[in-house]
């Protein structure tokens, strides 16, 4: 499954591109598993996943939970900060 | 009659308020929130998303207004980088009597701090950069509204 996936703020950061499109392996059903994925892939994902605690994510522009499906469009971002 | 928006430019709260009064309201609550120069800072830094930062100010003006009796309710949050005492976001909300503008105010500035995709980073006069972190008390008020 060809995903589309953006990153926010020290997410950004950390990885070094503000997205890119992924390929990850079946096994990869919901956002937890694709947090773990991008941390075990490479040394910017295991900087940027360290603590998956601290990341949200948006599925289709839905804010989601880690058990929630994955979708074609991800984004993974910091908690927010604004106001 | 609801108003949102999400600009780099700054936030002209006179010009706001004009064009909220338009037509007239009982009862008028504001919250001006701004660049604070705690230790030193130099600059506040917002990033936001291109589509979803906007249509999330939308989605709480438009729980706001079903869930309260508005006349008319502007949530204008500024993006990018802006100084000390420049204005970040601006809440008004309008309605016959003041309970219902001053608590869809409280609402919305609570709300919009753990519900909208934003993220602030701060820039220091020595040249540290560091990139807020939530405060317990933000998620704390947020959930009185649940």
């Amino acid at each position: 499954m060809t995903l589309t996936i953006s990153y926010f703020a020290w997410v950004r950061e950390r990885m070094g591109v503000a997205g890119e499109v992924i390929d990850p392996p079946a096994d990869v059903t919901t956002i937890a598993d694709l947090v773990g994925w991008l941390a075990a892939r490479d040394d910017r994902g295991a900087l940027a996943f360290a603590e998956p605690g601290r990341i949200r994510a948006a599925v289709g522009g839905t804010m989601v939970g880690p058990e929630a499906a994955i979708g074609d469009e991800i984004a993974l971002f910091p908690p927010v900060t604004g106001g | 009659m609801i108003r949102v928006a999400v600009q780099t430019d700054a936030i002209n709260v006179a010009a706001e308020l004009d064009i909220h009064d338009a037509g007239g309201h009982g009862a008028s609550a504001i919250f001006v929130g701004r660049v604070r120069g705690d230790d030193g800072l130099a600059e506040l830094f917002l990033e936001h998303h291109p589509a979803l930062t906007e249509a999330g100010l939308a989605e709480l003006a438009h729980v706001a207004a079903d869930r309260w009796s508005l006349s008319a309710l502007t949530l204008v949050h500024r993006v990018g980088g802006m100084a000390t005492g420049e204005t970040i976001v601006l809440v008004l909300a309008s309605s016959a009597h003041r309970a219902e503008a001053l608590a869809a105010t409280e609402f919305l500035i609570d709300r919009l701090k753990t519900d909208v995709m934003l993220w602030k980073r701060e820039t220091f006069a020595d040249g540290r950069v560091a990139w807020v972190e939530p405060r317990d008390g933000d998620h704390g008020r947020a959930e009185r509204w649940d």
